[in-house]
């Protein structure tokens, strides 16, 4: 099957296009099982829309990154589940599907400030992460491709940095709670762990500290008036020969002219 | 789908070019950066002087401001609820502070009304977090390194970049409120990418003068969001959040203060009441508005709804008379079109290329500029790339970042593009990316002073509704650290005013009236149109022709 676009308009990119060319390739989809022709280039997200849906729930960034349009579908004759964001995947003929828009998920409330970075910590807050059985379906429901099971049990096993990291690129569209036998809110563990990994176990950036302080003590508010006053002319041509740190600069460069910054 | 033949080939044409830009780049030899004049010249290619784009608005505080045909439109539109038909004196839910709009400026604002001890509301479009900030990749600015950069810095820099159009008061606060913005985040526990002692990682963006953009790898916008949803929820007895609930019109009261908002259930259908001590509007941008046809990166509940109500209820609106393409989105493949790649490519030190392979304007010019140039190349001088669906791009050379950083450093640096291209079938560390400009931010927007306030009473806004902050065009990392730090601000402003001066009032919607009288005499044929948008139309126009009973109000049904 082609999938090359060439006449179809993308109607997300314009406003009101018209109708559709109808010279692409069209293919069947089924949504929520009910049969629907739209074009081959389209992602599920834009068929929706094609097939007359106005999107409310299911919809949010279409850039792949809000966890709004996790869904998930099947072909005739596969026993497999497969996943996708909506606004991510493009259609393919005979796909049997349907949007997952809102799992309910338990959330733990907690004041980040007050927790140690440990297992214990997560296995109170979430006492059902024991309940994985390890059954991967998480990590095969991912459309982030993100090794969920994996994390999980780096969490179980207190190793809330590596279940930070491993979890980092997760959207929180839900699909991998959708589909867990054990009823574990994996997305919600994650974050968890990345915050209690910010908060708690990186390094703190003590740098932004010490200019918080210089900030509030006033330190740079003298050179900042003087801009605010100045003439344009003179702002112009003080903001034409400011010194750029040149882009290959080793990270402790020194300026020139050191008159509005501090060092020590 | 990978690249077609015809554009391999027109790869191995920047493949030819760049060792030598490699070499080049690493001898600190840059493409020259335009002068002020020259900035000034190229900006006849950029959209915002296409005079058929823009037209005067006839009514309200900012009459006579010719800012683009597609705000105007709405802003010459009838508001969706008849205020003959809302009953006032009940309101369905009560509040000290009402904040509309979920993204990043809204729940900063809320997570601080929470700590001055406030109850309040989040009314949001779509879910909690469906924003723009959501969407924001490159990084946040913020001048943390004292040995080398400073707000004096950082100061010029936006100046610079906006024009030296912009606000100085509001500029002001931005810098200075950067860092403690910064401070405040990694509190949270935000995982920005820091080295082992602890030293947050920063980058060039266009028209900085110091390497001050901090990031979380490629997903900045969305961990910062994630980190302040998480946390308002954290909260959920002080922080109520009302999904799929967008406001429709403000409420005023007979002493002409604000005094909540009409809202609208998506999915009953039903409009609610709120009634709040204090308003604050984080609606956010307008990309979805699609001016002058322009693909967008926005996200989908972008219509600049929080500029249709404050307008109406009368603050002035400023620099929206320009609006920022963002130089680079993907043209390329059709799926990803309008897709935001982020500037930090070009801070990692990506070239930006022509159809020879060679460059044409040095890579990190404020966005206008470069977005510019891009234009003039593709459309004057011919030197675009054609993509198959008729469009043209230029080259974003992601492969020499590896070149000059290491091997491994784009799949480490840019883990979401790396991902989303290789399901594609394009491997971004060895053949570049196609990019044209999107439609990307709204420069402009409310009138605010730097407390947040705009000129009513008990109503505030902040993020990109508001105006004045950014000139005439914001730079890279500037609109993380805006709805962040002016969020933040209206909060704190928002939970001062109902504490020390707040009185009670007779709820009105009188200026809506007004504004509808205005329209009749300033002669504006409103043809049916109602504002806000709400939602962009985006269903199939024949499947509409068929729908022989349904009646749409605006883009909605």
């Amino acid at each position: 099957m082609s999938k090359i676009p060439v006449e179809v308009k993308d109607k997300s990119s314009k406003k009101k296009t018209g109708g559709p060319a109808g010279t692409e390739a069209m293919v069947p989809i089924f949504v929520m099982g009910k049969r629907y022709e739209v074009p081959a280039s389209l992602t599920i997200q834009k068929a929706l829309e094609y097939a007359g849906y106005q999107l409310v729930r299911g919809c949010g960034c279409r850039g792949g990154i809000c966890g709004a349009c996790g869904t998930v579908y099947r072909f005739p004759g596969s026993y497999r589940i497969e996943v996708g964001l909506a606004c991510q995947t493009v259609v393919e003929p005979d796909m049997y599907i349907t949007q997952i828009p809102f799992f309910p998920a338990n959330k733990a409330v907690y004041d980040i400030e007050k927790l140690e970075p440990t297992g214990s910590t997560v296995a109170a807050l979430y006492p059902e992460i024991f309940k994985c059985v390890g059954c991967g379906t998480c990590t095969r429901s991912c459309p982030m491709d993100i090794d969920v099971m994996e994390y999980i049990s780096r969490a179980i096993r207190g190793d809330v940095a590596g279940a930070a990291e491993l979890s980092f690129d997760c959207v929180m569209c839900g699909l991998c709670s959708a589909r867990c036998p054990a009823e574990e809110a994996q997305y919600n563990i994650g974050i968890l762990c990345r915050r209690l990994y910010g908060r708690h176990i990186a390094p703190r950036a003590k740098h932004v500290n010490k200019v918080v302080d210089l900030i509030e003590k006033g330190k740079f508010q003298k050179g900042l008036e003087k801009l605010k006053r100045m003439k344009m002319a003179e702002l112009k041509k003080i903001y034409n020969e400011r010194e750029i740190e040149p882009d290959m600069a080793e990270e402790y460069w020194e300026p020139e002219d050191k008159t509005f910054i501090i060092v020590e | 789908m990978p690249y077609t033949p015809e554009l391999k080939k027109l790869i191995k044409v920047v493949e030819k070019t760049r060792p030598k830009r490699v070499e080049q780049k690493r001898g600190g030899e840059e493409f020259p950066a335009m002068s002020l004049k020259e900035r000034e010249d190229i900006l006849k290619y950029h959209p915002d002087f296409k005079e058929a784009g823009r037209s005067e608005i006839k009514v309200g505080p900012s009459r006579g401001y010719r800012i683009s045909n597609e705000i105007v439109s709405l802003l010459h539109a009838k508001s969706r609820v008849d205020p003959d038909q809302v009953e006032l004196t009940r309101p369905d839910y009560e509040t000290d502070v009402l904040v509309i709009g979920g993204g990043g400026a809204g729940t900063a604002a809320a997570l601080m009304a929470r700590e001055k001890k406030m109850k309040v509301l989040i009314a949001t479009k779509l879910r909690h977090g469906d924003a723009n900030t959501m969407m924001a990749e490159g990084g946040i600015q913020a001048a943390t390194k004292s040995e080398k950069d400073s707000p004096y810095y950082h100061y010029l820099d936006v100046m610079g970049g906006g024009h030296f159009k912009n606000d100085p008061e509001l500029v002001e606060i931005l810098v200075n409120e950067a860092p403690k913005v910064m401070a405040w985040l990694d509190k949270l526990g935000s995982m920005f990418s820091k080295t082992e002692d602890g030293r947050l990682k920063t980058l060039h963006g266009g028209g900085t003068s110091r390497k001050r953009m901090h990031y979380a790898g490629d997903i900045t916008g969305a961990e910062i969001m994630r980190t302040l949803r998480d946390e308002a929820r954290n909260h959920a007895q002080d922080i109520k959040v009302l999904e799929f609930s967008p406001a429709v019109e403000l409420i005023l009261n007979d002493k002409g203060a604000c005094a909540g908002a009409v809202l609208y259930n998506l999915e009953t259908e039903e409009y609610i009441l709120v009634k709040a001590k204090a308003t604050i509007l984080a609606t956010g941008g307008s990309g979805r508005l699609h001016i002058q046809e322009f693909m967008t990166t926005n996200h989908y509940g972008a219509t600049g709804d929080g500029l249709i109500m404050g307008y109406r209820a009368g603050i002035p609106l400023k620099f929206l008379h320009t609006v920022q393409y963002h130089p680079t989105g993907a043209v390329f493949p059709e799926q990803a079109e309008g897709l935001l790649i982020t500037e930090k490519f070009r801070g990692a030190g990506a070239n930006v290329v022509n159809i020879d392979g060679e460059q044409f304007v040095y890579e990190r010019e404020p966005r206008d500029v470069e977005a510019s140039a891009f234009i003039r190349e593709c459309i004057e001088r011919k030197k675009g790339i054609p993509t198959p669906t008729g469009k043209f791009g230029v080259w974003l050379d992601s492969p020499m970042i590896d070149h000059l950083k290491g091997e491994g450093y784009v799949r480490r640096e840019f883990p979401g593009k790396w991902i989303l291209f290789h399901r594609y079938g394009i491997d971004i560390t060895r053949e570049p990316m196609l990019v044209y400009p999107t439609l990307h931010y709204q420069n402009g927007g409310l009138a605010i002073n730097n407390k947040g306030e705009t000129g009513i009473p008990g109503l505030f806004a902040g993020g990109e509704v508001s105006g004045g902050v950014h000139g005439e065009n914001r730079l890279m990392g500037n609109s993380l650290l805006d709805v962040t730090v002016f969020g933040r601000i209206t909060g704190v402003t928002a939970a001062d005013y109902v504490k020390s001066k707040y009185k009670d009032g007779k709820p009105t919607l009188e200026h809506v009236r007004k504004y509808h009288q205005e329209l009749i005499e300033a002669g504006v044929n409103v043809n049916g149109r109602v504002s806000p948008m709400i939602l962009p139309d985006y269903s199939n126009p024949d499947v509409r022709k068929r729908q022989l009973t349904t009646q749409y109000v605006g883009t909605l049904r």
